[in-house]
């Protein structure tokens, strides 16, 4: 750029208090390159941005050096005016002199000394700007949503409900996750299945939703708009084409006593089964390790009495590609298991709570299917060691939660409010029953959330106790908890016929895998990490993925929905436009001076160097070089750093415009 | 601290190479929040502390640069997932080079400034500049590549001596 036009910003007085601009500009004017400069009040303004529009015509200008406010504030502004007189928006660089000077200098003199030389930086870098053109990449409207709970299904039914293809992958028979397993929702009371339910059916005959249930992500290539994803579908023993879901081989099948991993195993059900009798789809599974056929080769009940012959043994596991354009990752969380871990898990059980070996001390999960119409027990809260009603039923808030001694020192969010709806649910289901609550603080932030808590004690009168247990053990048929209230500071003692505890919530087990898979970055828990907390919560910072629900954090229902229909519109966002435009600023490789090290290849982040044959017309191999694949590229330009024989560029911030700048210092 | 060094008789240049998303944005901060430091410091924007070669560290001191500020995110901030922790390794060897061919580390500093600490940029930034100041201008580079350009010829014994073991 030769004929560089230089307009210095007053920015009301902000500039011009302190810096004397017309002396800015009238040095601007005999840099080299400078064919013009001046000095307006406003730049940004309507005015500002006409003489800057008129001066570039008039001069001819081919680079223009703003020198106002930081880059970050209008940057954007004079770019786009630059461009509308058909210069290149990248020729367009702002200096700035309000930020970084006026405002931090009070001197007149240094400050205008130092405005000079910060506009004979830029002027000098903008001699050297080339011109870039946005880069744009074709997306591929079609979804993949990876996990099949509530917030899964409302992303994919979001998705689809704009006109999108989804894929949705579970790696369960069925969707429907924790929440199916619930039994009434706070702080309504709504019944969880009757409000889930309609949903996974809707997504079943979902015309632009495909479900691939009982299936896992294998593997993930490609980038934004442009992903190749390959999803494995476990053979689940029956052809689901033919299945008419009838249910014969399941009441058929002679081998009923597994234990259902759905009602947390205190339930039995078959070795061909759906997990719970709303399944969707509603065509079971074998579990090969439990039946008889795959264990011993002898039965093949099911096989016999199936009608439409759905059975098949021989079934192997299917691997399908999917072309994807946008990823919504909804894997979910598991519960905290108070026994033992193995040896290299930070967190290592809770002794005092016996290890999980007395029966009566279940986890908030089992007291939901305990509760549940639909569970083992038909609703009726009964025991597991013998079946009876409790009377005297303690919970404990804050078992591996908010315990950094266990290895998890964040708050579980949920507890707080489903320990208050089980001591409800309980008082409804046992009349005479006294629910005591275990807590160190009630966290009850949310719509009606206070109100429902206070219900549980003033209307539903549980009894809560600010104080942590010590010890839990078995004593006949009771089990005794040893804890404190520290609100008088006395030692509680209560026999209790039913222990529930609330665990701490944590990232799905595998959740590091399927990260490393889709090269998202997670936290030292495994909770898939946000780009920004505030201002990019559903975002990752790989771009093209997005979160929702409970793995990228504790979250309740209502939270979860609102970010999985938040994460859906940033799809729909993305698939708004055919082509994605994206800043220039990529690493191009010089490929006549690479001497293929790949240390670049090493260095990127982003996986974007790619190794490339060079071939002559004839097919022979002359060499290999990198190549940097600018959908993928993020632009940090460690690459051209590392690079020893300085053959790999980043656009826009190449050695000659910073070597040119340094030059001018 | 402003007032303070009117008086002085050298005015040391520093050049600061700060990455775009951290450090660029908490000197913007010290700029909103009106901070007072002073002006003797240039920035160089870039993306990330990654791009930086540090050849452009023994550049700026050819050219005019007294002291040379490098800074970035924090560590496990980056906006590049992990750029500022090659440029963390590559800077960790290239100060023992400095130090090897006799430049002063005192005037060369790595930094931590995230978008939210324009008082630790202010902090820095004036702590390098009085630092600076005490030690007086860097000459070395400067004079070798004035000798460089204007004496047409580079004489050193050591040169000498491999000439002649050529011829």
């Amino acid at each position: 750029m030769s004929r560089i036009g230089v307009f210095v910003c007053h920015c009301g007085e902000n500039i011009s208090r302190t810096v004397d601009v017309e002396r800015v500009a009238q040095a601007a004017a005999r840099l080299p390159g400078v064919a013009y400069a001046t000095d307006y009040k406003y730049m940004c303004s309507d005015p500002g941005q006409s003489l800057l529009k008129k001066a570039i015509a008039e001069h001819n200008l081919d680079g223009v050096v703003v020198a106002a406010c930081s880059p970050r504030m209008h940057e954007k502004t004079f770019r786009k005016a630059a461009e509308a007189t058909g210069l290149n928006p990248f020729v367009c660089e702002m200096a700035n002199i309000r930020e970084h000077c006026s405002w931090v200098h009070e001197d007149r003199e240094e400050a205008t000394a130092k405005a000079i030389d910060i506009v004979k930086l830029m002027a000098a870098r903008v001699r050297r700007n080339r011109r870039l053109a946005a880069i744009t990449v074709p997306v591929t409207k079609r979804a993949l949503v990876i996990g099949g709970g509530i917030a899964g299904i409302q992303a994919a039914l979001d998705i689809a409900d704009a006109g999108h293809e989804v894929v949705l992958v579970e790696r369960e028979p069925s969707i429907g996750g924790h929440m199916a397993q619930l039994s009434e929702t706070f702080p309504t009371l709504d019944c969880s299945q009757c409000i889930m339910t309609p949903k996974m059916v809707d997504v079943a005959n979902h015309p632009k939703i495909t479900l691939h249930t009982y299936s896992e992500i294998e593997e993930v290539g490609g980038y934004i708009g442009n992903f190749q994803v390959t999803v494995r579908k476990k053979a689940r023993s029956v052809d689901m084409a033919k299945c008419t879901g009838c249910g014969v081989c399941m009441a058929k099948c002679p081998q009923k006593k597994i234990p259902n991993a759905f009602d947390k195993d205190m339930g039995t059900r078959p070795a061909i089964y759906v997990p719970f009798p709303q399944a969707v789809p509603n065509t079971p599974v074998i579990d090969r390790e439990n039946c008889t056929y795959f264990k011993s080769g002898k039965c093949g009940v099911c096989a016999k009495v199936c009608g439409p012959c759905a059975v098949d043994y021989t079934q192997q596991d299917e691997l399908v590609t999917e072309q994807i354009g946008a990823i919504v990752v909804a894997t979910g969380f598991d519960l905290y298991s108070i026994e033992p871990k193995p040896a290299d898990s930070p967190i290592q059980g809770y002794g005092e709570f016996g290890y999980g070996t007395i029966p009566d001390v279940i986890d908030g999960m089992t007291f939901e299917r305990l509760a549940s119409a639909s569970g083992p027990t038909g609703g009726k809260i009964l025991r597991p060691s013998d079946g009876k009603e409790p009377k005297e039923v303690v919970f404990i808030q804050c078992v591996g939660s908010r315990a950094r001694e266990k290895g998890i020192s964040y708050c579980s969010k949920i507890c707080c409010m489903y320990t208050a709806k089980h001591t409800m649910l309980y008082k409804h289901k046992v009349h005479d029953g006294q629910a005591y609550v275990f807590f160190m603080d009630a966290r009850t932030p949310g719509k009606n959330y206070d109100e429902f808590w206070r219900r549980a004690i003033e209307e539903e009168e549980a009894v809560y106790i600010r104080g942590m247990v010590s010890r839990l053990y078995q004593k006949g048929d009771k089990v005794v908890v040893m804890g404190s209230d520290i609100s008088v500071g006395i030692q509680v003692e209560i026999e209790a016929d039913l222990v529930v505890l609330a665990t701490a919530v944590q990232a799905r087990k595998g959740a590091d895998t399927l990260a490393q898979k889709l090269g998202i970055s997670y936290d030292k828990y495994n909770f898939y990490s946000e780009a920004h907390a505030k201002l990019k919560p559903v975002e990752c910072a790989t771009a093209g993925i997005y979160l929702a629900g409970a793995c990228q954090g504790p979250k309740d229902i209502p939270d979860t929905v609102s970010q999985a229909s938040a994460a859906a519109a940033k799809v729909m966002t993305l698939f708004a436009k055919d082509q994605l435009e994206r800043e220039p600023i990529v690493a191009r490789v010089n490929e006549r001076f690479c001497a293929a090290c790949f240390a670049c290849k090493k260095v990127c982040p982003y996986g974007a160097v790619e190794e490339k044959e060079i071939r002559d017309r004839q097919g022979n191999l002359i060499r290999v070089v990198a190549s940097v694949n600018p959908g993928v590229c993020g632009g940090c330009g460690t690459c051209q750093a590392t690079c020893p024989s300085k053959s790999v560029e980043l656009d826009g911030y190449t050695d000659e415009q910073v070597m040119a700048m340094i030059e001018a210092l | 601290m402003h007032a303070a060094h009117k008086n002085h008789d050298f005015e040391p240049k520093i050049a600061a190479f700060v990455c775009t998303w951290c450090t660029y944005a908490g000197a913007d901060l010290a700029g909103t929040s009106r901070m007072q430091y002073p002006p003797n410091v240039r920035v160089l924007k870039f993306p990330c502390t990654g791009r930086i070669d540090p050849v452009f560290i023994l550049r700026a001191f050819q050219k005019g640069a007294d002291g040379v500020l490098v800074s970035g995110c924090h560590p496990g901030d980056c906006h590049y997932m992990a750029g500022n922790f090659h440029a963390r390794r590559r800077f960790a060897a290239f100060r023992q080079l400095l130090d090897f061919v006799g430049v002063d580390l005192n005037r060369l500093q790595f930094s931590w400034v995230s978008a939210a600490e324009g008082g630790k940029w202010v902090e820095v930034v004036t702590g390098l500049t009085e630092r600076v100041r005490s030690m007086g201008p860097m000459r070395e580079f400067k004079e070798l590549e004035l000798e460089e350009q204007w004496s047409g010829k580079v004489d050193t014994p050591e040169l000498q001596e491999a000439y002649e073991a050529i011829s």
